[in-house]
């Protein structure tokens, strides 16, 4: 996916700094293209990330929040991402809760010497979140864009045979 | 709090795809920015100064350096920083060349990106607060991990700076690959001569502790105070009193043992010493073949040693030491050629690896150092050498250059004349890569002085006709097929990520490539060094080396551990996690999540258990502030408050709706 | 077992009309039902790929269609180079726009992949080899056999999927369950020198000269191949052989099926020996001599 054809998305990174920001260093030096919609936030290790960190992102209106730490058993500080993948996959089966499209949040794992694989990661990641498109606000700015908000979220369960005559 | 903003041109590195003017502009209108510029350096002296004055003239508490990667130069601007009279942490980089100069093209994204990773720079360091590091003791011990020549020579400098040694080798005896060889290029000096003496410094060596038929158990702490467990594999026999005389290996009547010193070419004894000049000059039973330990039957050894020291009885043992840093040294394996169904897969006898040859050669060897070919015992006089088998071909997913099979086949074309002077080698190549001191005399040599045919191009089939092999290749000079008969075929086989390297790797917590290879801190700049403070590389376990680039780093390794535990103390990064008592309810449940045990509970005035945190012991990964249901316990330098403040500055909340 | 749809290929018709006879005679001894394509035509062979790719996949699509259409979901065929433009054809239309062009030339498109698989790939996949051993009534026993499998029966090896790409064994597996001796033939997968046999006869003498050699240094008593060009240029052109290399080869080349059909005790006239050039009547002779002495 290139993104020069399109308008930019808001795609947040939080990337151990051990592993993946090393990784996506890498795949810098190697000079392998990705779009540009991602920004990375480096926390020392995937084990830093609250999941609570992914939440508010997507809350303030983040298009797309992607997780990335050493491979398991790889960790730096030994159990890290181990803490991390039980967090993010919890969080996972937990956003379609929130009304969050769970597409919109994904975590893996890149060691610092896999550039390619960073390359590849991220192009995917970015296309994937193209394809959703822009996500849907919860981060209304004014008082009109809420309750357009709050009555668009209320009239959706109307057709649901669950939501009664 | 005033904020001073400086935007790196490196040179076209950066300003080739990024407006770098602009992004001052828009950077001088962020929150508390007093002052922003651009320079094309900033990490030159003339830059650093640039920093340190604007500091001065502005009067700024704070700045952001948008350039490389932090992981290249934050320690460099921090200490520019620091020379200016602030806090070393009152510092931000924004990555925009790895992470948006060189991954795109496009200047108006990478603008606007650059423009983005300056303001979360800004909005990050408005709530850093200045750290100051304590110090702690360390270990004045260093582990050395594989006894091949790499790792004799670390060790051996190490010991002479006056530190402790502590060496762990997985075979019988130190000597590695090295041992094995016959002679070593571009001097055809004798291998075992040049490190036979080093071999028995580190025996005799009062510093060194040798720890041999030992690997790794298991590695924890940090730099300056790890603590390693060894485990001693049994050998069945008692080390402090076996002599090494070799009289059970005389008379051990099991001989189905696979000689791994020679190659696998032919067997041995179950109780062994591998070579004369092996160290330590001690026998082990190898269980899988001794008739006593597998059967209960034999007992032979114990009749007739003369010091009593076989017990069949002996359990692995475990060491514990502890170091102040370590050096790895595993070395290599070689490609296993079977891989490639155009040699023969094994069904010819007469295809043998460069290392079984150089076993050949060698005057210890199974042949007393007579080319004899496994087949039938006759003496070659077609040898023909293949080259890069399992090196630069991707469809065996060996894409790299294994870097010295070109100058070791030279070498054993060479030697094969000497040994046999009516022989004629041949040798197909794909280029010859000989770039060190001598290096390209020397294959010279061999081609014009010793007569060795060279023949560029790829082998493609390997077939027996009458005693002999027929090897068929592509000669690319001449633009045809060639087909030469051949009574010994001896391939080079190329290097691959010693057995075991990436379980080591995690034991270590040191990242292997996909070749399984140790990836160093800088590919440039620091060679030896590795992402784990206090880790060292030596030799070919970082990727293919010769036996002069493995020696020198051997060295380096030992330069860098020296130099670390020269120090009386060392500094820890405050950048540690920090209990706030007055939120902390005392669950404890940091205590138990915490890797390295660096949190203790204590009990404050009032009676109430809190958390405390041990901050020389504290690495700094935070798993313990995403724990605390409190927030109570946050790490320092990244605290919940910053990393929010980031994921603010991207995606600004407009809240109309506060969802606090 | 299910049906499967038949293939014989153009020269299954004509110059290798003994491997067709005796490929439909073993399949039947062994409960193999073969179904005829109906309307096949052919697969294009090697001058159609040498001039255009579409046109040749179309040529091989058209026959996997014919499948697709009589309700097959398999085909097979004993012709290696038929097996190697059909499976092309069905991995190049794997490609969308590559379909599309190849089903422009076809009257009815080619929609779905049907498998293909040689005739020696379901004798030694599907069908379970003691059926074989149990069936033999005339074992092969005291005949050394040369097995040689020409260069495209197991390559290349992603397309082919089948047997050891530079050591195969199918047919080495066969011949031993008939109860013969298989020499360690090293040249299986060379090349006889293929069709040059036309335009370059100097060079197929050459190649299959070395491959008759290398039997004969092995002390084979026949060669047994599964290829209808290499079985010609092996068996054919022997003479031609001798006479440009002053040789004398006298080696009988079969298919592997008619000896499959001579163990299995299928009648002489269903296996077409009379088509072999050069006379096979030693080898009979030495498996009689054999028979009677034990």
């Amino acid at each position: 996916m290139s993104a020069e054809d399109v308008r930019e998305l808001r795609i947040v990174g939080f990337l151990c700094n051990w592993c993946s920001y090393g990784g996506a260093d890498t795949a810098g030096v190697a000079r392998f293209t990705q779009p540009t919609d991602l920004r990375i936030i480096r926390v020392p290790c995937s084990g830093r990330i609250d999941p609570l960190f992914v939440a508010r992102a997507l809350l303030n209106g983040a298009d797309g929040v992607l997780v990335s730490g050493c491979h398991p058993r790889d960790c730096h500080y030994a159990e890290g991402n181990f803490y991390a993948r039980r967090r993010l996959e919890m969080l996972k089966r937990f956003l379609p809760i929130t009304g969050i499209d769970e597409r919109r949040f994904e975590y893996t794992w890149v060691s610092a010497s896999e550039g390619q694989r960073w390359q590849h990661v991220v192009t995917e990641f970015t296309r994937r979140i193209h394809e959703l498109g822009p996500a849907p606000s919860f981060n209304p700015s004014s008082a009109e864009e809420w309750a357009n908000l709050a009555l668009h979220e209320a009239t959706k369960g109307e057709t649901c045979p669950c939501h009664g005559a | 709090m005033r904020i001073g903003v400086f935007i790196c041109h490196c040179g076209s590195n950066i300003a080739g795809t990024v407006d770098c003017e602009s992004v001052v502009e828009i950077a001088s209108g962020f929150p508390e920015v007093v002052f922003a510029t651009d320079s094309m350096y900033t990490c030159s002296e003339p830059g650093q100064d640039g920093i340190i004055s604007a500091i001065h003239e502005h009067n700024l508490d704070g700045v952001v350096v948008a350039s490389c990667t932090p992981r290249m130069h934050e320690p460099t601007f921090r200490r520019a920083v620091e020379r200016a009279g602030l806090n070393r942490y009152m510092f931000e980089m924004a990555n925009i060349r790895e992470h948006v100069s060189w991954i795109g093209k496009d200047k108006e994204h990478n603008t606007r990106k650059s423009a983005d990773l300056v303001l979360m720079a800004v909005e990050k360091l408005r709530r850093n607060r200045p750290l100051v590091a304590k110090s702690f003791e360390t270990v004045k011990r260093v582990l050395v991990i594989g006894g091949g020549v790499a790792g004799i020579q670390a060790a051996l400098d190490c010991a002479d700076g006056g530190i402790d040694v502590v060496m762990v080798e997985r075979d019988q005896s130190i000597g590695g690959k090295m041992a094995k060889l016959d002679k070593t290029f571009p001097t055809i000096d004798c291998s075992s001569c040049v490190l036979g003496p080093k071999m028995v410094d580190i025996a005799q060596h009062d510093k060194i502790t040798l720890h041999t038929c030992a690997e790794i158990e298991s590695v924890s702490g940090y730099v300056g105070n790890f603590s390693v467990t060894i485990r001693r594999r049994a050998t069945y026999v008692d080390w402090t009193r076996c002599t090494g005389c070799g009289i059970c290996t005389e008379k051990c009547p099991s001989k189905r043992s696979p000689d791994t010193f020679n190659e696998f070419m032919g067997t041995t004894t179950s109780i062994n010493i591998p070579f004369p000049q092996a160290i330590p000059k001690k026998a082990a039973i190898n269980p899988d073949t001794c008739m006593k330990l597998q059967k209960g039957k034999c007992g032979i050894c114990a009749k007739v040693c003369p010091v009593g020291c076989i017990d069949y009885e002996q359990q692995d043992e475990l060491i514990n030491v502890d170091v102040g840093a370590i050096v790895v040294a595993t070395g290599y394996d070689l490609f296993d050629w079977h891989k490639y169904p155009q040699y023969g897969e094994g069904r010819y006898p007469d295809v043998i690896t460069a290392l079984q040859y150089e076993r050949l050669l060698s005057a210890s060897g199974p042949t007393g150092g007579h080319i004899k070919r496994p087949s039938d015992g006759k003496e070659p006089k077609n040898v023909v050498f293949i080259q890069c088998v399992g090196s630069r071909d991707r469809s065996v997913d060996r894409p790299y250059c294994s870097g010295f099979c070109c100058m070791y086949t030279a070498k054993q074309a060479i030697l094969t004349k000497d040994h046999i002077p009516d022989s004629q080698s041949f040798v197909f190549y794909m280029d010859i890569r000989a770039p060190g001191k001598g290096y390209d005399e020397f294959t010279r040599r061999a081609m014009e002085e010793y007569g060795a045919q060279y023949v560029r191009g790829r082998v493609a089939m390997i077939y027996p006709k009458g005693d002999r092999l027929i090897v068929r290749g592509a000669d690319t000079l001449a633009g045809t097929q060639v087909e030469v008969p051949a009574d010994l075929v001896v391939l080079a086989t190329g290097v691959e990520a010693a057995q075991g390297a990436v379980k080591l790797g995690e034991t270590l917590r040191v990242v292997p490539d996909q070749y399984g290879f140790f990836v160093e801190s800088h590919p440039k700049l620091k060679p030896v060094e590795t992402n784990t403070a206090g880790v060292y590389l030596a030799g070919a376990c970082q990727g293919p080396k010769d036996i002069p680039t493995s020696v020198g780093q051997g060295s380096a390794a030992a330069a860098k551990a020296l130099g670390l535990l020269s120090k009386a103390q060392l500094e820890s990064d405050p950048a540690v996690s920090k209990v706030n008592l007055s939120r902390c309810v005392g669950c404890q449940k940091c205590i138990s999540t915490c890797p390295f045990g660096a949190i203790k509970a204590v009990t404050d005035r009032f009676g109430n258990l809190k958390a405390e945190v041990i901050e020389t012991v504290c690495q700094g990964c935070g798993i313990c502030t995403v724990t605390c249901p409190q927030g109570a316990i946050q790490l320092e330098h990244f605290t919940d408050n910053q990393i929010l403040a980031e994921v603010n500055a991207l995606c600004p909340p407009k809240m109309y709706v506060n969802f606090e | 077992m299910a049906k499967i749809a038949y293939y014989p290929g153009c020269s299954g018709q004509s110059t290798s009309l003994e491997y067709d006879l005796s490929t439909r005679a073993v399949c039947r001894t062994l409960g193999l039902e073969l179904v005829d394509l109906e309307d096949w035509s052919c697969c294009g062979s090697t001058p159609a790929h040498t001039v255009n790719h579409v046109l040749s996949a179309a040529l091989s699509a058209r026959n996997l269609a014919l499948a697709e259409q009589q309700g097959m979901d398999m085909v097979t065929t004993p012709c290696p180079s038929c097996l190697s433009n059909l499976r092309t054809a069905a991995h190049k239309m794997e490609d969308a726009s590559f379909r599309e062009q190849a089903n422009a030339l076809l009257d009815t498109p080619c929609t779905k992949n049907v498998q293909t698989q040689s005739v020696l790939q379901i004798l030694s996949e599907q069908v379970d080899p003691e059926t074989i051993r149990a069936k033999v009534v005339k074992p092969l026993k005291g005949l050394k056999v040369a097995c040689y499998y020409g260069c495209i029966m197991s390559r290349p090896p992603e397309l082919m999927q089948f047997d050891h790409h530079e050591n195969p064994m199918a047919m080495d597996k066969l011949m031993e369950l008939l109860g013969a001796e298989v020499v360690p033939y090293p040249l299986k997968v060379e090349c006889c020198g293929a069709s040059y046999g036309v335009p370059r006869v100097d060079i197929v003498t050459k190649l299959s000269g070395k491959l008759l050699d290398a039997g004969r240094e092995l002390e084979a008593d026949a060669f047994v191949t599964a290829c209808p060009l290499c079985q010609m240029n092996l068996d054919m052109r022997q003479g031609q052989i001798n006479s440009a290399l002053k040789e004398n080869f006298r080696i009988p080349v079969f298919y592997y099926t008619q000896l499959l059909g001579y163990a299995l005790g299928i009648d002489d006239k269903e296996l077409g020996f009379k088509k072999l050039c050069v006379n096979p009547r030693p080898v009979f002779d030495k498996l009689k001599e054999a028979a009677q002495a034990s």
